[in-house]
């Protein structure tokens, strides 16, 4: 019992530790990105840039292709459901919804997380490990201002405009069944699934993908800022850096498709 | 601030990693100009002891006092105010990988100074010079040997002419003769800039050479404190074994090592 009592005891303390590290962090990160410039500390344009690179326009092909099977399967599987009813022509509006409200944000958000969550985390736990972090420390430069904000920046800014191309992409992908096996023409498909969007459906999977943005570099950069130990020590946090922040997307996943279900 | 105060003082310092005392009551005081040896074998607290002169880490109890600033109890603005006139090589040069060498150097210069690129450009040269490396700029760390990045990281910590320069391990994983050039690097910065330079190694021959006063410690402590000379005829038994090179006895109760191999784990 006093064992089992120890047990909870140790990992809820781990728990809170870890959403204070990471809290902590993401104050930082808010302050280097918003308040300090405000104050002429700067703000590293080029380095954003490059970050906007590696996390959002090389991304791009994978985010495509996947959000584009997604829709496809979505397809068929609505398809198969709605033809015992006769309401095949519903795949249309089922596709577009979920697409903008749901699979597109996420399916993007765990692309990236395995993309770049890993990254930071490998960059960040390397440069620790070769006393780099300690380097710039004594140099009198901030890591999170010099290593953290341009990747939260270059996420802020390419997470949305990723999932409005999985979006794209997965409606898309829908149509190639409604052509080939329905023989929807493809501008009746297109004009169907414009008509049943909303704009809110688009806003609310463009917020949720900025929110899980802010997540994987979050816990990307809190991993790689942790790791203890030489070389396995970066492994760990690698792999931990993707599940966490997996797993905190679709909680947060949970959390918003709920808000909005309830008050918008 | 008188010009004979020490501009490293260490007061009482102790601390603690977990439940393991690392450094007990430490007492050092580093004179302006004076090349300062933090001598002693691994696992002494060497090391330690420098990353709380960097304030890298806080103590349990204690005061380092920098330029009469006590570093681990001062505002995150002026220790970085402070820090511009530290430069520190680490023990593997710690180099941006990221970045090419003459980016490394300029790094300090681009983002804490506010001199223009061309001035900048003619440092890193400058700069790269004095370490043997002139005409490397535009490689990157991963392209170098080890005794190269080291002399790049020495290069880097230079950027800002610091007033105290200091050395982790500077010949840790270097062959002898790459280890003896980046002594005679250090001998010719003492000669040329008036630096204070902190250094910590375990390598005897180099302690002697460079060092005005050399720190032996052992187990977290500071057990002798003088100059080359005073230091090879103290006869407290540690210094004497360390300078001999004699090993630790290796003498055992043999019941009592039985007992610790078959315990229940």
């Amino acid at each position: 019992m006093t064992a089992w009592l120890a047990f909870v005891g140790r990992n809820t303390l781990a728990v809170l530790r870890y959403a204070g590290g990471v809290s902590r962090l993401g104050k930082d990160a808010a302050y280097w990105t918003l308040v300090a410039p405000a104050r002429g500390k700067g703000l590293r344009v080029r380095a954003t840039v490059h970050q906007m690179v590696l996390i959002g326009v090389n991304a791009i092909p994978i985010v495509s292709l996947i959000a584009l099977f997604v829709g496809l399967i979505l397809a068929f599987q609505s398809a198969y459901e709605l033809r015992k009813y006769g309401g095949t022509v519903f795949v249309v509006n089922l596709v577009a919804v979920a697409m903008t409200r749901q699979l597109g944000p996420l399916m993007t958000a765990v692309i990236v997380a395995g993309r770049s969550a890993s990254s930071f985390a490998a960059e960040l736990g390397t440069m620790k490990v070769n006393e780099e972090l300690d380097a710039l420390e004594t140099l009198g430069l901030n890591r999170v201002k010099f290593l953290v904000v341009p990747k939260y920046l270059a996420l802020l800014l390419m997470m949305p405009c990723l999932t409005l191309l999985a979006d794209f992409m997965g409606i898309v992908g829908g149509s190639v069944f409604t052509t080939s096996e329905l023989g929807m023409p493809l501008n009746y498909y297109w004009s169907r699934a414009l008509d049943a969007l909303l704009l809110k459906d688009i806003l609310s999977g463009l917020i949720k993908s900025v929110v899980f943005g802010i997540i994987i570099t979050e816990v990307g950069c809190h991993e790689g800022f942790s790791v203890q130990g030489g070389a396995e020590g970066v492994g760990q946090a690698t792999t931990s850096s993707v599940v966490t922040s997996i797993t905190l997307i679709i909680a947060a996943d949970v959390f918003f498709s709920g808000l909005f279900y309830f008050i918008w | 601030m008188d010009e004979r105060d020490p501009i490293i003082r260490v007061e009482g310092l102790t601390t603690h990693y977990g439940s393991r005392r690392i450094l007990n009551n430490i007492n050092l005081e580093i004179r302006p100009r004076e090349t300062m040896v933090l001598l002693g074998s691994s696992g002494t607290g060497k090391s330690t002891l420098l990353r709380h002169i960097l304030a890298l880490e806080k103590p349990t109890h204690g005061h380092i006092y920098i330029k009469g600033m006590d570093v681990c109890h001062c505002p995150d603005e002026q220790m970085n105010e402070l820090r511009r006139h530290m430069g520190v090589l680490f023990q593997s040069g710690a180099l941006f990988g990221s970045m090419s060498l003459g980016d490394n150097v300029a790094l300090p210069l681009r983002e804490l100074t506010r001199l223009d690129e061309s001035t900048i450009q003619v440092l890193i040269r400058l700069k790269l010079d004095l370490v043997g490396l002139s005409g490397f700029e535009q490689l990157s760390p991963s392209q170098l040997s080890g005794g190269m990045r080291k002399r790049a990281g020495l290069a880097r910590a230079l950027a800002l002419d610091p007033e105290i320069l200091l050395f982790d391990e500077p010949s840790a994983g270097l062959d002898p003769i790459t280890a003896a050039g980046i002594d005679a690097l250090i001998l010719k910065l003492k000669e040329t800039f008036p630096m204070t330079i902190v250094v910590v190694t375990h390598e005897l021959a180099s302690a002697f050479l460079i060092a005005d006063r050399i720190a032996v410690m052992f187990n977290g402590e500071i057990i002798a404190l003088g100059t080359p000379e005073e230091i090879r005829q103290n006869p407290h038994p540690r210094v004497q074994q360390f300078l001999n090179r004699k090993p630790e006895e290796m003498e055992r109760d043999h019941d009592a090592y039985l007992r610790s191999l078959t315990a229940p784990s």
